[in-house]
């Protein structure tokens, strides 16, 4: 056994020594874990390698393997009888999949990214990621490094899809915190802003890939732990989405050289932050977006060329996990004294761990070795044979000519022990905000002021300053950008892309995240996030009949039964809220141990539930897509969709100081209704701008519709459509009530709009006028606001002039 | 008819490359995508070809500077092809990366002897310090640019870059005046359609004789009237029932300038 290589003695370990062990080695396993294989080295008569434990834990890691996902959940709810769940990954989110069955899936949950189809030629890839723990400590590096990562799941998948568009959503702590209350040991969130910003703009502007969707949201207790979700989309020949490994196929990696740096990453996001993690430095990965451009020219290339039978990239737990999965069926055996190193003195297991950016791993038929490295050699990219994958159904490792890890496959990748969690959810209660129509007309003559506050309120004001920063145009083919309208500058509520350059077929992007209501109901915000990304799809032009979704939930920690309780109930809605619309989830991610602990006080923060709904639709003819800002005076506003008095965890409570209980509940025969009859009468062009109505309700929606166009509007709440009692004319304004929309029609098209739509509860609320006033009149028969554009996009555009 | 033939020039951060051979396979030219080590090697002849491009991108992740690299490669190890392709009087255009490296070899705006290749101007960081990236309006000026001919008095076109700001000492600015070679600028002086500061609005310049030619704002992005911004408000866009965006005509008439002098 090499000299730079130590056994690691937990033969004789009692408990209390086995969690020393996975503490201090950041390992990040926990005691069953460790005595599972305590017992089967014991079997073998030998202690396990360093090389060998840090492989276990990477491959059982929560960042690798979702152990939380596929355990046993024992689950309780308000006090009912509990019920058992046999993994969330297969019971809600694979099964509704599976329920849904669209022909259009070619590949789901099992590549790096989920693959559906887009023409005779091409299929497309999607993936979103998150890179959470890392931008918490190194905001630039650690945002650059998750675009960087993302981008590789596209290139890995199948045989490697070319990236064509990122969608990037932040979730931040609030910019205006006191200094004096920030934890310790964490960066100010406005300081992390402008880190993760920079970082995702460096890398994918110099990548060439546009940005061209993304969220960005506040909220205090992202303090210590920001969410950062990096998304790419992929665009792959029909005929190179299948990928194999065949025994005697060599293991090369490409890329960039092996260091230091990233070392226990996978290890390390399992785990909760906490005061002192700011001092683990080498977690963090360096990313050169030049060298991983390179790499992309380089394999696309061999990919057309057929020279390599699997790829995959080396992301969490570097080359062992990388090396790991793809031999998982056969066999590897890989020597670390080849690997290319950016300086000397790196131990064997920090060869095989580290996560240094910019590596992918291939396997190669030996016969196209020598015109793979000539293509690689062309584009100034490394390839180094590493070793080579085997029928010996074992993981060997060897440096210098010893052998430093020798696994069976079947214990590494299914020897973790399958846990058993509690969960328990108890709904919360909140004290109610009643109505304030009674104020109007008295001392607060109208609810002006609330809508501007809402406009210029950090979730939703106007996020032009970082958009700008991003390309949102290389590659030719964006025809519906992040902002639209008369002067380039309103909220578009998804992007389109036409990912062959002179053919009209598109690619739709949007996305729906409401943690808000998590403090309601965990349930009712991720049924609310699939419905607003669905929204935002129908609502340039898109069909939920050719839409697919990605889940992304970042939560707490996951060992907390009423952390896990809310999970549960996420998850069961994105069982029920996909089957309902007929949208598959084609692939996702969690990030789990998003809390923060301060070692003196021992004071736990955990984030909202966060549940990211990302959605991808393709369209046969972008000609058919409509923007979000009105377009001629005189044409007709509708509001479509039933409001009720749902302002659980609105904006407009939020301002007020004020939760509630009733978040938005998404009716789902109503809301497929709805969309499938709007989008058809979009796409037969009856419609000359629509916008979701989420956040800040029909006030807010209406009013950006107006300033983005640049015209007035004088609207009535008389007709707008209801579910419930509710006449409150400041619940109308600002519910956020799911699947409704604010529509713009010409006169006309009024009556086939409406005939179109029928079936559906619409209302009439008025017109765009030539002139700037914005007049709102409520059922009272005041006018409840009354402005100019001008006033409301100055105050939804606060973050520019600040 | 001879199908002229456009040298789409590669290195390691350029990435606006497939636009760039879309847009000039839509103006009729045979394209072809090349390695600049092929170049250098010898491999591939430059002067096979009628027109050189060099694409947007961040040639070297713009280490240094902005093009500096592959201005510095260029310069030292191609200088007799380039010269020999200019004084062929064959075409060369360089767009925002490629742009920032025309000015950095000294092509642009190029003097009396272009063999010299002394850089007499530059392109600096955006004075809002920032990466940008929107549409700007253009007003096309009296030049002897063979791209630009006859092309519409305003032109639409998106910029995306952190270092455009043209700037050059007085007597270089006073030159370019003088010799007309300014092609593009900046409609409105102001921020944010003047997207990044330059001197007199400069968005595009070419060489005296019109045949050297370089421009922050990406044409290559505007080939269809769908990548115009505001393509849903008919009124504004769709008046004339073109299909066909601004940018395209640059590369039309660049194709149709080598075919009609049989370059």
């Amino acid at each position: 056994m090499s000299s730079t290589v130590n056994e690691i003695n937990i033969l004789n370990a009692d408990d209390a020594e086995l969690m020393r062990i996975s503490r201090e080695g950041t390992l990040s396993l926990n005691l069953n874990e460790m005595k599972t294989i305590q017992t089967h080295f014991g079997a073998l008569g030998r202690n396990p390698t360093d090389v060998e434990i840090e492989t276990i834990a990477q491959t059982w890691s929560e960042h690798c393997v979702h152990k939380t996902f596929k355990s046993i959940i024992r689950y309780s709810e308000d006090g009912k009888a509990p019920e058992q769940i046999d993994g969330l990954f297969p019971t809600y989110i694979q099964r509704a999949t599976e329920d849904i069955a669209k022909p259009w899936c070619v590949s789901v949950f099992s590549d790096n990214a989920g693959i559906i189809e887009f023409d005779e030629t091409f299929n497309l890839v999607f993936k979103v990621e998150t890179h959470n723990h890392p931008s918490a400590i190194e905001p630039y590096g650690g945002a650059g490094t998750g675009i960087g990562g993302v981008i590789r799941d596209s290139l890995g998948t199948g045989l490697g899809a070319k990236p064509i568009l990122n969608t990037d959503v932040f979730c931040f702590g609030m910019s205006d915190m006191p200094y004096t209350a920030l934890p310790k040991g964490t960066l100010h969130p406005k300081r992390v802003f402008k880190g993760v910003v920079a970082g995702v703009r460096d890398y994918g502007n110099r990548m060439g890939i546009p940005t061209a969707n993304g969220a960005i949201l506040f909220d205090s207790r992202y303090t210590a732990n920001p969410l950062v979700f990096c998304g790419n989309v992929g665009l792959i020949p029909r005929n190179r989405c299948e990928k194999s490994v065949e025994p005697g196929d060599l293991v090369v990696a490409v890329g960039g050289q092996t260091g230091r740096d990233g070392i226990h990453g996978a290890t390390f996001s399992s785990a909760e932050l906490d005061d002192t993690s700011e001092s683990l430095g080498s977690v963090v990965q360096i990313g050169n977006p030049i060298m991983e451009k390179k790499i992309v020219d380089a394999l696309l290339q061999a990919r057309d060329r057929n020279l390599y039978r699997s790829i995959t990239d080396c992301g969490a737990g570097g080359f062992s996990s990388a090396v790991g999965e793809m031999g998982e069926d056969i066999g590897a055996e890989v020597h670390l004294e080849r690997v290319s190193l950016k300086y000397e003195g790196l131990a064997p297991w920090e060869i095989w761990l580290s996560e240094a950016q910019e590596r992918m791993v291939i396997a190669v038929p030996p016969e196209n070795l020598s015109e793979l490295v000539a293509i690689c050699e062309a584009e100034f990219v490394e390839a180094t044979v590493l070793g080579t994958f085997t029928d010996s159904h074992r993981l060997q490792v060897f440096y210098e000519g010893a052998i430093v890890a020798d696994l069976e496959m079947e214990f590494l990748h299914n020897g973790l022990p399958k846990p058993v969690k509690a969960a328990v959810w108890q709904p919360p209660k909140h004290p109610e905000m009643p109505s304030r129509d009674e104020g109007i007309g008295v001392g607060n003559p109208s609810y002006m002021d609330d809508l501007r506050r809402l406009l210029a309120s950090p979730n939703i004001a106007s996020k032009e300053s970082v958009i700008r920063q991003y390309d949102h145009g290389v590659q030719g083919g964006v025809v519906i950008n992040p902002l639209v309208g008369v002067a380039n500058d309103g909220p578009s509520d998804a992007c389109v892309i036409t990912p062959v350059l002179g053919s009209r077929k598109g690619v739709v992007i949007a996305n729906g995240i409401n943690p808000k209501y998590s403090d309601v109901d965990p349930y009712l915000s991720a049924a609310s996030a699939i419905d607003e990304a669905l929204r935002n799809i129908v609502a340039v032009g898109g069909t939920l009949e050719k839409t697919a979704l990605l889940d992304n939930f970042c939560w707490g920690n996951p060992d907390k039964p009423d952390r896990l309780g809310e999970l549960v109930r996420a998850a069961k809605a994105c069982y029920d809220f996909a089957t309902a619309y007929g949208t598959p989830f084609i692939s996702g991610k969690d990030s789990l141990y998003n809390e923060y602990r301060d070692t003196t006080t021992g004071e736990q923060r955990a984030i909202p539930s966060t549940l990211l709904i990302s959605a991808i639709c393709v369209i046969p003819d972008i000609c058919n897509a409509v923007t979000m800002d009105v377009k001629a005076p005189d044409n007709l506003i509708y509001v479509v969709g039933n409001t009720y008095a749902e302002l659980g965890g609105s904006h407009y409570f939020g301002i007020h100081g004020f939760i509630g209980n009733s978040a938005p509940v998404v009716r789902p025969d109503d809301g497929k209704r709805t969309m499938e009859r709007l989008s058809s009468a979009i796409n037969s062009g009856l419609v000359r701008s629509c916008h979701d109505c989420s956040e800040g309700g029909i006030g807010v929606a209406v009013a950006e519709m107006a300033f983005a166009g640049g015209y007035g509007m004088r609207l009535n709440l008389d007709n707008v459509p209801i579910g419930d009692e509710t006449d409150a004319d400041d619940y109308l304004l600002f519910s956020e009530s799911n699947s409704r929309f604010i529509v713009e029609v010409e006169p006309q098209h009024r009556e086939a709009y409406e005939n179109h739509i029928a079936g559906v509860p619409i209302g009439y609320l008025g017109t765009v006028t030539e002139s700037p006033e914005f007049v709102i009149t409520g059922k009272t028969g005041h006018p409840i606001v009354e402005t100019s554009i001008d006033v409301l996009k100055s105050a939804w555009q606060t973050p520019l002039h600040s | 008819m001879m199908q002229p033939k456009v040298l789409i020039l590669r290195t390691a951060g350029t990435n606006c490359d497939a636009e760039t051979e879309t847009a000039f396979q839509l103006a009729g030219a045979e394209t072809a995508l090349v390695h600049i080590q092929n170049l250098i090697s010898g491999k591939v002849n430059l002067s096979d070809y009628h027109i050189l491009a060099i694409p947007g991108g961040f040639s070297y992740g713009d280490d240094i500077s902005a093009g500096i690299l592959l201005a510095v490669e260029m310069k030292h190890k191609l200088t007799d092809e380039l010269n020999r392709f200019v004084g062929a009087g064959k075409l060369v255009i360089g767009i925002c990366n490629g742009f920032q490296v025309l000015v950095r070899t000294g092509l642009l705006p190029g003097t009396d002897s272009s063999a010299e290749m002394t850089q007499r101007a530059t392109l600096a960081m955006n004075t809002s310090a920032k990466f940008e990236c929107r549409w700007v309006d253009l007003e096309t000026q009296e030049s002897p640019c063979v791209f630009t001919k006859g092309i519409k008095p305003c032109v639409y076109l998106p910029v995306a870059h952190a270092e455009g700001r043209f700037t050059a000492p007085a007597d270089v600015l006073a030159d370019l005046e003088a010799n007309n070679q300014v092609v593009f600028r900046y409609a409105d002086s102001g921020y944010p359609n003047n997207p990044n500061g330059s001197d007199a609005d400069i968005a595009g310049i070419c060489d005296a004789t019109g045949r050297i030619f370089g421009l922050m704002p990406h044409p290559e992005r505007f080939l269809t009237k769908w990548n115009h911004p505001r393509w849903t408000r008919i009124a504004e866009v769709q008046g004339s029932g073109s299909e066909e965006g601004d940018g395209l005509a640059i590369f039309k008439n660049a194709v149709n300038y080598v075919k009609a002098n049989r370059l």
